[in-house]
């Protein structure tokens, strides 16, 4: 439909506008957050919203925010409003119809970077590629149709792949619970084998590497990237690319720890075929905009070289570089645009010597090259050198390597600028230099480059929490989870006492509580208190899981965990337990009997699974079992002792209330059980108190 | 006969009974747009009747039963046939060099026959549901019989319908020679057990002439034919009313013999799967005329959907019952554009057709291109929403290999959609093949509105719908 001229300004205007809004709202949150102290990691976000959705099937829209979401939703305000006014006067046919899926991809993009809910991601996720493949099929340069098709085929691949990745988790961890639900803290606490976490990882992994490209899944990025319009070649090369490096630090990494750290030699390996084959390759470019291209291959290796180092500053430098390398890619794509706009031409045999007739655009391609090849002082160096620096740590010999990668991008780099830039010229150039709206984003991205590099700080304390996060999955269970056997210990007062009472070995031979600590937050108790766990083989009591997230142990706990019955009484009595009115299906009689002294009437039905290690719970008091979970537990076995399940929660919420008559506000989560005992609930008591 | 099984009957009653009135009025008067309300009120009738029909499980003789799974594939059914009906209305009208009214008993027999399959519990209503359906469409196919084309595909359906029948037939025989009886259950009773040669044999062709209504591979060899030979509004029938009908039987049969957990027949059904999807899609590749790229896109739908229906259980027969309404929402809507672009001579199937629609119809183009993005799988559509519960239901029955084959093959099939889609909004240099100015009947627009935004219900918020289609599938056992 013929769009009037009016009618294409007003379309162009109502996009500026929309992404303006984000962009304001995106740095009014960082502000706000920022200025509260809030961190943001999972577990603990800064924001979130959790809506039912397809409740069948267990799907709630569950959005929310940390530290790294918000950096990426920054990103990709800033980088979409720059597309809106690049697009201002290369887009010309079918304005409307352009700003719709420009807008729509970056509805996508957005929504990637904040669900939670991994049907939700999934759904997202599709959402962006519809919208890219007509930007590139429809508004794309000569050979668009093909280049359209390859993206579309590799990313949906891809993405069905690691939707039976999404899928296998949902199952292994409806069967260990009997809970539907596709909420990533769920999910995380899924127990898994070895193989099958593995099994599921890859698939993960492929979606994000396809997305990422890691070397070998690439062929498709050239060829998209090249053959898109400018807004295009931006939102892939500095959102579509960042949707899979954040895939792997958000769900590949923390739903499969051990997998991934198994895995990371591979993932690093192609990390660095990555970095030396995109910058090999750049070099023997002759079309400008598949010379970037390839530079993106070459930087997105640094990003999978960090992730897969595990160490906070190599994660936090593959942050910075994700944000940075969105920048000053971008910023190439468009100065490649710009050109072909005036010269009809990415050829850069045809180009030479253009910095006489627009200095203002040489001087701002000079910048970006220069961020590129990772000067000091613009945010390229220090994601770059972050990475290495944490990677070095992990692998010298592959970091040695990755080190080269970042002399090919000197050569590739003033290359361009001299054959674009200076060098003879094959045709008098004439041409326009930069307009002002043209200046205006390329200077508000100098800008915000030059601020990374200088002041990385602000942003690096932003995604700092959740890079911890990511990082702290890779601790060895050991070191992190608290366990604590107190066979009737008599706990008086906060934290650091707590963990003093702890009982020695030769006590803990009858019952055994595990308790559930804020893993991060009790650093300094923790070697102690790991001291008291019992070998295997004394701990052949009923083990009862007891997650107390700090909160409560400075607040409410202390008096709920004094009236801990000491051990003789327990076996009848342990009050979180006889609170329950259980009908336990094919348990044992004395489980049956569980059945308080108080709180008559009330109904609790457990589904036993035998064999299995988890069991399902079909009601419970005072909020039925079948209201969504949710919970915010996370799950690690213990390599010692396989046979006990060892929470470590980031932040619980209660799964179902359960009150202890003298302590109402205290509601009790059951949970686990070991096949062994299967009529032993594990417990634990929710940070908000009563529900 | 109880007053409670007449009303369970009812939607037949009505159906039959407007299918004679439409007869017995044609011989007083013809009038296409009468006979149209009388098809298509007594198909929202018969709706009517099944939503305010008994709500408890009805045997009707030993033959039918209403109970939830019934009402919701015959509704389902009937709401298929209600859109054709109303499509068809503007395609006749086009065609005014033939007789169009007789078309509507047809479509009316052929629902009625098709609501027989949903509720029969007993080989001998199958086979007569069967029947009626299929004798219907015989006629439908070759109802412009002044075309060779349609005479020859009308042909093609008589013959191999009739040969699979027979082999159904046989089938049913052989099984009935071994048990002495045709109810189903009864049937599966006394074969409980270990099956010898002879009834294996019987459910094996069976299951071969179930096949060949469906058009699984190897079996599949008719329906690109027949299809583009067929007038489009009986493609539409045939890809839609009639597969859901017959997928339908296939569910509650397998339900009540347990086909599923026995293993020749696994084996034989995931194999069977597997050839579908793959001969369905790669034969698609190369079609440029849309008809034949559906048939063979409706093949490879009915090989995704034994994935799931392999997987059995309630998540695996729910996926089914999302899958089909999901696929019938989204093949009436791409037939429903290719029949209101359809003009006086020939049906708009030719991939010319739809180059530059986005500059004619930028509606139409937009309906057309989100159908067969639904159609690929891709989110803000039913498809995508179904074709994630069929991956659901297979990863959650572990049956890897055919996962595996449905997420590569359906890879594939993306590339035949998104030609016809970028085909839809290429600008083309030449105006295009047909007549820009198709005037859209406002009664196909209407329709069009709805099918789009079912496809969005089912595609964003389906959790009514998936509620509605577990408790459905949970009374069919």
């Amino acid at each position: 439909m013929p769009v009037s001229r009016r009618g294409a300004t007003a379309v162009r205007a109502l996009a500026l506008a929309a992404m303006a809004v984000e962009l304001v709202l995106a740095v009014g949150a960082w502000i706000y957050y920022g200025r509260l102290g809030a961190v943001g990691a999972p577990g603990a976000w800064l924001v979130e919203l959790n809506w039912p959705w397809i409740a069948p099937l267990g799907i709630r829209l569950h959005l929310a925010m940390d530290g790294l979401s918000l950096l990426m939703v920054l990103l990709t305000a800033f980088l979409g409003l720059s597309s809106v006014v690049v697009s201002w006067r290369e887009i010309t046919q079918r304005v409307g119809h352009f700003h719709l899926h420009l807008m729509l991809v970056l509805a996508g993009v957005v929504g990637v970077f904040l669900a939670v809910d991994l049907f939700a991601f999934y759904f997202f996720w599709e959402l962006m590629l519809i919208p890219m493949y007509f930007l590139i099929d429809l508004w794309g340069h000569e050979d668009r149709h093909r280049a359209a098709v390859k993206f579309f085929l590799f990313t949906q691949f891809g993405g069905l792949a690691m939707l039976l990745g999404i899928l296998a988790l949902y199952f292994a961890h409806a069967s260990q619970t009997g809970q539907y639900s596709f909420d990533l803290a769920d999910l995380a606490r899924t127990n898994l084998a070895p193989a099958a976490a593995m099994l599921m990882m890859l698939g993960f992994f492929l979606g994000f590497a396809v997305k990422l490209p890691a070397f070998g899944l690439h062929p498709w990025l050239p060829a998209a990237h090249t053959q898109a319009p400018t807004a295009g070649s931006v939102i892939l090369a500095g959102l579509l690319l960042k949707t899979g490096a954040y895939g792997l630090l958000r769900f590949a990494v923390p739903l499969f720890p051990e997998a991934a750290r198994q895995f990371a030699p591979v993932a690093m390996a192609l990390g660095v075929a990555g970095i030396l084959y995109g910058a090999v390759l750049a070099f023997a470019q002759s079309d400008l905009k598949r010379l970037v291209a390839y530079t993106s291959i070459s930087h997105l290796g640094f990003v999978l070289l960090g992730v897969y180092s595990f160490n906070v500053l190599a994660l936090q430098g593959a942050v910075m570089q994700m944000l940075c390398h969105g920048l000053s890619t971008g910023a190439l794509f468009i100065i490649a645009g710009l050109l072909q706009d005036r010269l009809g031409t990415r050829e850069m045999g045809r180009m030479g010597g253009l910095w006489a007739v627009a200095p203002k655009m040489g001087a701002a391609a000079m910048v970006f090259a220069m961020a590129s090849l990772g000067l000091p002082g613009l945010g390229n160096f220090i994601g770059e050198f972050l990475v290495l620096l944490g990677a070095f740590k992990v692998n010298v010999a592959l970091t040695a390597v990755a080190t080269a990668g970042l002399v090919a991008a000197t050569i590739y780099s003033l290359w361009l600028i001299q054959r674009v830039f200076f060098g003879p010229s094959a045709e008098p150039p004439a041409m326009e230099d930069l307009r002002p709206h043209e200046s205006l984003v390329l200077l508000a991205m100098v800008a915000v480059l030059l601020w990374l590099g200088l002041f990385p700080q602000a942003v690096l304390e932003t995604s700092r929490a959740a890079m911890e996060y990511v990082a702290g999955t890779q601790v060895t269970a050991t070191a992190e989870i608290p366990q604590l056997s107190t066979p009737g210990a008599r706990i008086k007062g906060a934290t650091p006492k707590f963990m003093e009472w702890t009982p020695t070995l030769s006590e803990s031979t009858g019952e055994i509580l595990q308790l559930r600590m804020l893993g991060v937050r009790i650093e300094g108790a923790t070697p102690k208190f790991m001291e008291s766990i019992p070998t295997k083989s004394e701990s052949t009591g009923e083990i009862l899981q007891l997650g107390v997230p700090r909160a409560r142990i400075e607040g409410a706990t202390p008096k709920f965990m004094e009236s801990t019955p000491t051990k003789s009484e327990s076996t009848e009595e342990i009050p979180q337990l006889s609170a329950l009115k259980a009908g336990i299906e094919g348990a044992p009689r004395e489980s049956r009997e569980l059945t308080p002294r108080s709180e008559e009437g009330s109904r609790f039905r457990l589904q036993l699974t035998s064999g299995t290690r988890l069991m399902s719970f079909d009601g419970c008091l005072p909020v039925p079992l079948s209201a969504p979970w949710r919970g915010r537990f996370d799950h690690v076995s213990r390599p010692e002792f396989p046979d006990v399940p060892v929470a470590r929660t980031a932040g619980v919420r209660p799964v179902c209330g359960l009150a202890r008559p003298e302590f109402p506000d205290v509601p009790v989560v059951c949970e686990l059980a070991r096949p062994e005992f299967p009529d032993v609930m594990a417990l634990a008591v929710p940070k908000g108190g009563r529900r | 006969m109880t007053l409670e099984q007449i009303r369970a009957l009812l939607p037949l009653i009505i159906l039959v009974g407007a299918a004679v009135a439409i007869m017995l009025g044609l011989a007083v008067r013809r009038n296409h747009a009468f006979t149209v309300a009388v098809a298509v009120g007594s198909l929202a009738a018969a709706i009517l009747s099944l939503a305010l029909g008994p709500t408890v499980a009805t045997p009707i003789t030993p033959l039918l039963r209403l109970d939830g799974f019934s009402v919701f594939f015959s509704g389902l059914i009937l709401a298929a046939s209600l859109f054709v009906a109303v499509l068809s209305h503007g395609y006749w009208n086009r065609r005014r060099t033939v007789i169009s009214e007789e078309f509507y008993i047809l479509l009316l027999l052929a629902a009625a026959g098709s609501v027989t399959l949903t509720m029969a519990v007993h080989f001998a209503s199958f086979f007569l549901g069967l029947e009626i359906l299929s004798g219907s469409l015989y006629a439908m196919i070759a109802y412009e019989r002044d075309r060779q084309a349609a005479v020859e595909a009308g042909i093609k359906y008589l013959v191999l319908a009739g040969g699979s029948s027979a082999v159904l037939l046989f089938g049913m025989a052989l099984v009935y020679a071994r048990t002495g009886t045709l109810d189903m259950a009864a049937a599966a009773a006394k074969l409980a057990g270990a099956l010898d040669v002879l009834t294996l044999a019987g459910v094996a062709m069976i299951l071969v002439g179930i096949g060949f209504k469906l058009a699984l591979a190897p079996f599949h060899l008719w329906a690109a034919d027949v299809y583009e030979g067929a007038p489009a509004p009986t493609a539409a029938y045939a890809a839609t009313v009639s597969k859901g009908a017959i997928f339908a039987l296939l569910v509650r049969l397998a339900a009540a013999m347990d086909i599923q957990s026995n293993p020749p027949f696994q084996a034989t059904l995931a194999a069977a799967a597997v050839i579908t999807m793959f001969a369905g899609n790669l034969l698609a590749l190369r079609q440029s005329n849309l008809k034949r790229l559906l048939a063979y896109s409706s093949i490879a739908h009915m090989g995704y959907l034994l994935v799931a229906f392999l997987a059995a259980g309630t998540l695996g027969r729910t996926a089914v019952g999302f899958y089909l309404a999901a696929y019938i929402i989204t093949t009436l809507g791409v037939f429903a554009v290719m029949i209101v672009l359809s003009g006086t001579e020939r049906d708009a199937d030719r991939l010319e057709d739809y180059i530059g629609l986005s500059r004619a119809h930028p509606l139409l183009a937009a309906v057309f291109a989100g159908m067969l993005l639904s159609l690929a799988g891709l989110p803000l559509t039913a498809g995508f929403v179904g074709k994630f519960y069929l991956l659901a239901a297979g990863v959650g029955a572990h049956l890897w290999v055919l996962v595996a084959a449905l997420v590569i093959s359906s890879t594939i099939s993306l590339f035949y959609y998104l030609r016809f889609i970028a085909a839809a909004y290429a600008q083309p240099a030449a105006p295009p093949a047909l007549p820009a100015a198709v005037a859209m009947p406002r009664l196909a627009r209407l329709a069009i509105a709805v099918l789009v935004i079912l496809l969005l219900w089912l595609g964003v918020y389906p959790a009514a719908v998936i509620r509605a289609i577990q408790e459905a599938v949970a009374i069919g056992r």
